[in-house]
């Protein structure tokens, strides 16, 4: 695959070289790799991006990302204002 | 899979991590064994923050050591940790706080530690969007050598420097057993294969209760479940972290602009669930609106769990078992190993590379317990 400046993360804003030089650097796993890159962790929780990146993972490895180590989503699942949350609904 | 190594530490997290750095780097041979992958335990979960404002003396001594090293760490390692020193404001709410916060400050400024006590209307000059009278303060004492780091960086880091230095790493690894001879070690079983060796140190943070049983030590550690969460970013508005130990509240801003923070909740109890709970969130936006009401109209974006591993006296357990040979334990940092990883990784590799004894090293064995006088932490938050 060639390495271009294609957005793979919005939230984040990593590219896709960001994702390959970081995979050449040894962050095979992608669990490390999200720590690493913080790809995952903006306001979507990787929705618009995890999937990609496992795609780039494996096609840069070529072996399958097992179900079971795709992160988990976090609640609240859309973002939600401190005030709201901290209201008693009275 | 290496067959033979002077040394195996059980656990890849930041303290596993930065052991296997500094002995590496003295020359021995080590290897980590890790059952996910690196950070995966209490370390990719935690707040990273780093304070020296502590009520025992290992404690405050560990950190002002540690927090020398982080000061040089990003360069000594060759990659950004990311350290950052804002400061630690800790609320003071009544005159008993007071008492507390003063006997502290003598015994941290005694060890060299820069502390100080601000009243009430100093507390916004360091954090201007606190509500003091909405947090009910009176005061605080505020360091501003104490700050916090990137625990992923970090660690990842320490790993990668030590397989510069001839470390060798295996991840998705799991140490199933330790084989005895008496009371020396044979050899380490895991799933990939055995490894032999005579020293072991077990840095499994909350599953070192397991690894121990495996030589027949029982640990008094305990699990106890954290939740923590984070914000969507907003523009720069505070450097320093802030806690309340009456509150357990601790929060701070982090480089890129978003705001983490963790709150016990009223009805927790010790143990392994790991479902994050609606309480934390009321709680957790309940009581930081009440300390700094302009943050009500920010997203709260994700909040997860994770669990300190707690002992008796909220101290680490530290250095070789009396009873097996070659048995080290690195564990029990009960909610502040994070901070404590440099220093610590220091004394065990002095220990383990020239026999070299620290008073500290004596002080937290798992010895102490048998003592009933031990000294309790007073100061935990979460
Ligand atoms: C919510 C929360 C907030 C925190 N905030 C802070 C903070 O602000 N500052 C601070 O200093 N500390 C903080 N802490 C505490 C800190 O996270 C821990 O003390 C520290 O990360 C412990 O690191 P460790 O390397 O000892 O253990 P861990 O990071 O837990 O690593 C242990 C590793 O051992 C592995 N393992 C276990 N059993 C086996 C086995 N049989 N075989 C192979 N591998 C095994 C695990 O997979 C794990 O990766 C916080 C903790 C939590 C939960
Ligand atoms: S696009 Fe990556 S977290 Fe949203």
């Amino acid at each position: 695959m060639k390495k271009n400046k294609a957005i793979v993360c919005r939230c984040e804003d990593i590219t896709e070289e960001d994702v390959i030089n970081a995979i050449d650097e040894g962050y095979v796993d992608l669990e490390e790799l999200r720590k690493k890159l913080r790809i995952g962790m903006g306001p979507c929780q990787g929705r618009v991006c995890i999937q990609l990146v496992t795609k780039i993972l494996e096609g840069e490895t070529g072996k399958k990302v097992p179900k079971k180590s795709q992160p988990t989503s976090r609640p609240p699942i859309v973002p939600v204002s401190l005030g709201t949350l901290a209201s008693d609904g009275k | 899979m290496k067959q033979k190594s002077d040394v195996v530490i059980v656990g890849g997290g930041v303290n596993g991590c930065s052991l296997a750095y500094n002995l590496a780097k003295h020359d021995i041979d080590v290897i980590v064994v890790e059952k996910k992958y690196l950070s995966s335990g209490a370390t990719g979960t935690c707040g990273a923050g780093i304070r020296q404002q502590w009520s025992t003396m290992e404690n405050a001594q560990l950190a002002f050591k540690s927090v020398k090293i982080f000061e040089k760490l990003s360069k000594e390692l060759g990659e950004d940790i990311e350290f950052r020193q804002g400061g630690y404001l800790i609320v003071v709410h009544d005159k008993k706080d007071m008492k507390q916060a003063e006997k502290n400050l003598e015994m941290q400024r005694s060890l060299g530690i820069k502390v100080d006590i601000l009243n009430s209307k100093q507390i916004n000059d360091v954090v201007s969007i606190l509500d003091v009278k909405g947090m009910n303060a009176i005061g605080a004492t505020f360091c501003p050598t104490d700050g916090h780091a990137n625990p992923f960086k970090t660690t990842f880091a320490y790993a990668n420097a030590a397989r510069r230095y001839g470390a060798e790493i295996y991840t998705h690894t799991t140490v199933l057993d330790i084989k005895l001879n008496k009371n020396k070690i044979i050899d380490v079983k895991t799933d990939k294969g055995i490894i032999k060796t005579n020293t072991v140190v077990n840095a499994a943070g909350v599953w070192s209760k397991e690894v121990s049983s495996m030589v027949g030590i029982k640990l008094p550690n305990k699990p106890f479940r954290k939740e923590i969460m984070v914000t969507e970013r907003m523009k720069p508005s505070f450097e320093a972290m802030v806690i309340s130990f009456k509150d357990g509240i601790y929060f701070s801003q982090q480089q890129e602009g978003q705001i983490v923070g963790g709150i016990p909740i009223p009805e927790e109890k010790g143990g392994f669930k790991t479902l994050p709970t609606f309480s934390f969130i009321q709680h957790m936006s309940r009581t930081l609106t009440r300390y700094a009401p302009v943050l009500k109209h920010v997203n709260m974006l994700r909040h997860w769990t994770g669990f300190y591993d707690v002992t008796p006296d909220s101290r680490p357990i530290l250095g070789e078992s009396t009873k097996i040979n070659g048995f080290i334990e690195c564990n029990g940092f009960s909610g502040h190993g994070f901070m404590l990883s440099p220093m610590v990784s220091k004394i065990l590799c002095d220990y383990i590379a020239e026999g070299k004894i620290s008073e500290i090293l004596q002080d937290l064995s798992l010895e102490r317990f048998k003592d009933k006088k031990i000294e309790h932490e007073m100061n935990v938050v979460g």
